[in-house]
């Protein structure tokens, strides 16, 4: 599935990128979707990106609930005008068929206050079921989007148990073997998502909702959060990106925890945002420059 | 005459926009037609999720030609004056008109505005409404993003046909020309439609599986959701809202039957519903008995080949992984009593200044017990409003609230009653949030009304306390819903409470001025409840003292604006408060102070002091009958006497029916002063060059202003 969206996306003009090695919550946090999303250079990109959600987490008993997964990304700026004929091309390259499913494209704004970022778009669902973000970008860092770009993220395991046919995420069919006999050798042996998975969520989801150390945690926190401000003095805004991306993550996994109550809750967001937000916009303002001299039109 | 076709296609619009914008596109066309002069009769607009279209049916073919003159400056005016009027009028000097008026000459403007072609001023308008048109969020697009100037629109804009009877409209917005050429359904229909006029419009799209008109898609998804149920023996649940989102999803709407395991039924009826409705946008239905059924109705966008079959499965089986999500928390939740999830309330902050909510849940425990012990709320039992009141929150740490925090209260509810625990304290968990909305019920059973005033009155005793306060339109503790919810539990349920002693109740003795704070806060707020159901502010602001006190009883600062509405609607009042107002000017004016005044002349006590020391009051009263009792020096004129006979006996009425709360006899004890006033101004000088008279009259106007003040501060009357 993922080598055929490759192929698709990449005879569509896109490089073909690997996952950011970093914990995120969604692959809009790699930096080729974010920082990417700013300035005038066209930019059309595709990859991979695993994604944690500490509080989505339900020990493998959920049959489509996951607190790791992954999503496949496809970034195009500016958005082509036929983009959405491009991505339901791209489903049926992946085998669905829109006359037997019903695809539809059903309002989702996407906000990110921590990014400060905003987009008009849809959740596109496939029988009900949510199995794209698609989202035009209109502002990343707080800065106006010139030009839009246009974000599709495909929920990789959602649509893989569309195309097998199975209820259960964990049945998923991981490498197209046909036996499951445990005689059976080499491509023959079938292997399922929850051989590869199942422990895992199972160990993470304790970790994430009982046993990770609340106090290590927040120590964290504040160590990501002074680390993306040295880092920012510094005129690194990449670098102080990625503690921002750290220190979303680490908020992520004390609210899996069940010690941040509503209220305190959107301190702590202030806090992501105006970390994720600074990075973003003192990327752009370090590049405007550069950008500025290639498309003389342009301002930040 | 011509019929009009506009369609405006793009990509999905929201289907909780589209009414709306059916709305703006005809607002906006008939404001275009309005200023070009073009008749218009009837307008269709109609809208699916990838278009909006609009007829006009029987367009003039061209606007009439105007003819108009305007009068302008005489000859021989200075240039600039004739340069002016001629660019006011758009002509140039050369076309004037010379005419005689009353024998002088005149310069006029006479132009006459051809007729023009509809199509050409369509051509115009239709650029105009894209770019006026106001959504509720719009975007920009595409390459030509780059500026951030470019077109906005609810999604990219896609096409547009317009077409004045069969001849193309011509125009261009942004990139995208009008032409013939629509599209279809998304995937019944491939390749582009031309339609021929508006007359084919409707009847070509429907070849193509678009049904174009949203009411009758409306039609298909009530009436067939309604009939794939029945069909199924089921009865379907009525839902409105879900018709028109389901219709506005749809350009050929197919509503589907599936089920669901039925073991899911063990589930809250309201958690499948929410669930069905607010995740998937399905239908749910019942059974003949009444009870909720194992089955949904989904809406599809297309007629599958299979029948719907997989579809219904797909959906049947995002359905399960919801219910099975919920089933989850549900028996989870359960695992553990609610006094047992309460303890986790203490890892929850509730606010940094405020401590967790388990500190919140001891407040609110601490006040329902005094609410019901006091009596001064309902008749509840003490110690179970103190229960319910300790278990209120312990919800918020279920699993189930965690993912649907719109449950909170309700799942309470539930887990108490399957903990066995008393059935009015269920309740009581379950409805102490209520009333939200405007349009919630209000609370009337004991337990539930002391358990929602104490949770409402400690979020605002609280957030007071450490100065948090609502700021324009900022209200991030959602205060003033707090003190709505409060207002009307008080009304509803007739309650007398004083904000002091809550206060006092709530943070112990040295707490009665955060009361007041409170109290203040509410009775603006009050005001604006008021001003609603048309009670004038002023008459709240005319009834916000008591004793000299901010009055800490939002009902009786409501009973008391009440009976001066009723009072002022009366000539009684509206004469009253004329001679109130003529009083208070003389006395302005005289800057005569009266008794009160007199103390604070004579430097007996600080003026200041009146009003925050109750001791006074004896003071002033004392001072008052010693006045009162001294004899005039002279013989008061007739009209003069009345007065004063008629304060002493409206006095002591006014004050006795005041003491009692009882506004409208207070009020009419007023009313008997209305003619001795009226006929004391007609007939007595106030000005006597006598001293003693004028410091005798001066004394009485004032005595009169206190009586009135007495029953309402009408100072803060406008008009």
């Amino acid at each position: 599935m993922i080598l055929a969206l490759h192929d698709f996306w990449s005879a569509q003009g896109c490089l073909i990128l690997q996952p950011y090695d970093m914990r995120m919550g969604a692959g809009t946090f790699h930096t080729a979707t974010t920082l990417r999303a700013l300035g005038p250079e066209p930019w059309n990109a595709a990859f991979v990106q695993p994604c944690r959600r500490p509080t989505d987490g339900r020990y493998g008993e959920n049959p489509n609930r996951l607190q790791h997964y992954y999503q496949y990304q496809v970034i195009l700026k500016p958005s082509p005008p036929d983009i959405q004929e491009l991505y339901l091309k791209s489903l049926e390259v992946i085998g669905i068929d829109p006359l037997k499913h019903d695809v539809r494209f059903v309002e989702d704004d996407w906000e990110s206050p921590t990014l400060g970022a905003w987009g008009l778009g849809w959740e596109v669902w496939c029988d009900g079921m949510e199995v794209t973000q698609f989202t035009y970008f209109q502002q990343m860092g707080g800065f106006d989007c010139k030009p839009v770009a246009g974000e599709l993220t495909y929920g990789l395991e959602r649509l893989a148990m569309y195309i097998q046919g199975v209820d259960n995420v964990y049945d998923l069919n991981f490498n197209g073997g046909t036996s499951s006999s445990s005689e059976a050798v080499g491509r023959e042996r079938r292997v399922t998502y929850g051989e590869v998975f199942l422990e895992n969520e199972k160990q993470m989801s304790k970790w994430n909702f009982e046993v990770a150390e609340t106090d290590a945690l927040f120590d964290l926190f504040n160590k990501a959060e002074a680390e993306c401000r040295n880092a920012l003095d510094a005129d690194v805004p990449i670098a102080a990106y990625e503690q921002a991306v750290e220190a979303s993550h680490l908020f992520n996994l004390l609210q899996a925890r069940g010690v941040i109550s509503v209220q305190e809750r959107a301190s702590y967001m202030a806090r992501v945002r105006d970390l994720a937000r600074g990075s973003c916009e003192k990327y752009a303002e370090k590049m405007a420059p550069a950008w500025k001299e290639k498309y003389p039109e342009w301002s930040l | 005459m011509s019929d009009f076709l506009l369609e405006l296609r793009s990509e999905e619009i929201p289907a909780r926009m589209q009414a709306g914008a059916r709305a703006e596109l005809e607002k906006l066309f008939r404001r275009e037609m309005d200023a070009a002069g073009v008749d218009v009769g009837d307008i269709t607009v109609w809208s699916t999720p990838r278009r909006l279209a609009l007829i006009a049916r029987g367009l003039p073919d061209a606007t009439q030609p105007v003819s108009s003159e305007e009068k302008g400056p005489p000859l021989g005016a200075p240039d600039q004056a004739v340069d002016g009027f001629c660019r006011k009028q758009g002509v140039s000097r050369e076309d004037l008109e010379v005419r005689e008026v009353k024998g002088r000459e005149t310069y006029f403007a006479v132009k006459n505005i051809p007729g023009r072609a509809t199509k050409d001023l369509l051509a115009e308008a239709i650029p105009a409404i894209i770019r006026d048109f106001s959504w509720p969020k719009s975007m920009r697009w595409g390459e030509a993003s780059r500026s951030t100037e470019s077109l906005r629109w609810v999604r990219p804009l896609s096409g547009i046909v317009a077409l004045l009877g069969e001849e193309l409209v011509e125009c261009e917005v942004h990139g995208v020309t009008s032409g013939w050429v629509t599209l279809g359904h998304r995937f019944h229909h491939s390749g582009d439609i031309t339609i021929g006029s508006a007359d084919d419009y409707a009847e070509k799209l429907r070849a193509c599986h678009v049904i174009v008109d949203h009411e009758e898609r409306q039609d298909i998804v009530r009436e067939r959701a309604a009939a794939v149920a029945s069909e199924a023996g089921l009865k379907l649940v009525k839902d409105e809202g879900l018709v028109i989102e389901n219709a506005g999803l749809t350009e050929w709407p197919v509503p589907l039957l599936g089920r669901f395991d039925e073991d899911f039924l063990d589930v809250p009826p309201e958690v499948i519903q929410l669930t069905a409705r607010v995740n998937q946008k399905y239908f749910v239905c019942e059974n003949a008995d009444g009870k909720l059924a194992n089955a949904f109705v989904c809406t599809a966008n297309i007629e599958a080949a299979d029948g719907g079959a997989a579809i219904v499965d797909g959906n049947r089986k995002v359905l399960a992984a919801r219910l099975s999500d919920a089933r989850f928390f549900w028996e989870l939740d359960q695992k553990t009593p609610l006094r047992e999830h309460a303890k986790k309330l203490e890892r929850i902050t509730f606010h940094e200044k405020l401590g967790s909510v388990a500190d919140k849940v001891d407040r609110v425990a601490k006040l329902a017990e005094w609410l019901t012990s006091d009596a001064r709320a309902p008749n509840g039992d003490h110690n179970l409003a103190r229960q319910a009141a300790e278990l209120s929150k312990s919800d918020l740490v279920t699993e189930m609230v965690g993912e649907f925090p719109e449950l909170q209260g309700l799942m309470g509810g539930y887990y108490a009653e399957k903990e066995g625990l008393p059935q009015d304290v269920a309740d009581a968990i379950r409805d102490h949030y209520k009333p939200v909305g405007q349009d919630d019920e209000v609370p009337t059973a004991p337990l539930t009304v002391a358990v929602s005033l104490a949770d409402k009155l400690d979020n605002l005793f609280s957030f007071f306390n450490i100065d948090i306060l609502p700021t324009g339109s900022k209200d991030p503790f959602a205060l003033r819903r707090a003190a709505l919810g409060y207002l009307r539990l008080v009304q509803a349920n007739g309650l007398e409470l004083s904000l002091e002693q809550a206060a006092q109740a709530w943070g112990g003795l040295g707490q009665a001025k955060l009361g007041t704070r409170v109290a203040e806060f509410l009775s603006d707020r009050l005001a604006v409840q008021m001003r609603e159901e048309g009670v004038r502010h002023d008459y709240i602001a005319a009834s916000r003292e008591w004793q000299g006190h901010t009055d800490a009883r939002t009902d009786r600062i409501e009973a008391r604006a009440r009976a001066l509405a009723e009072f002022l609607k009366t000539d009684n009042g509206t004469n009253l408060l004329a001679g109130y107002k003529r009083a208070a000017n003389i006395l302005k004016k005289e800057d005569w102070l009266g008794i009160e005044g007199e103390i604070a002349r004579t430097g007996e006590e600080d003026p200041l002091a009146l009003v925050d020391d109750p001791d006074m009051k004896a003071v002033v009263d004392a001072k008052m009958s010693e006045r009162h009792a001294r004899e005039l020096s002279y013989t008061p004129e007739p009209a003069e006497k009345a007065l004063i006979e008629a304060l002493d006996a409206a006095e002591p009425q006014a004050s006795q029916a005041i003491e009692k709360e009882d506004f409208a006899a207070a009020m009419s004890a007023l009313a008997s002063l209305r003619a001795p006033i009226d006929a004391f101004f007609e007939e007595v000088t106030v000005n006597d060059p006598d001293e003693d008279k004028r410091a005798s009259r001066l004394d009485l106007l004032a005595r009169f202003r206190a009586a009135v003040h007495n029953v309402a501060d009408f100072s803060k009357i406008e008009g």
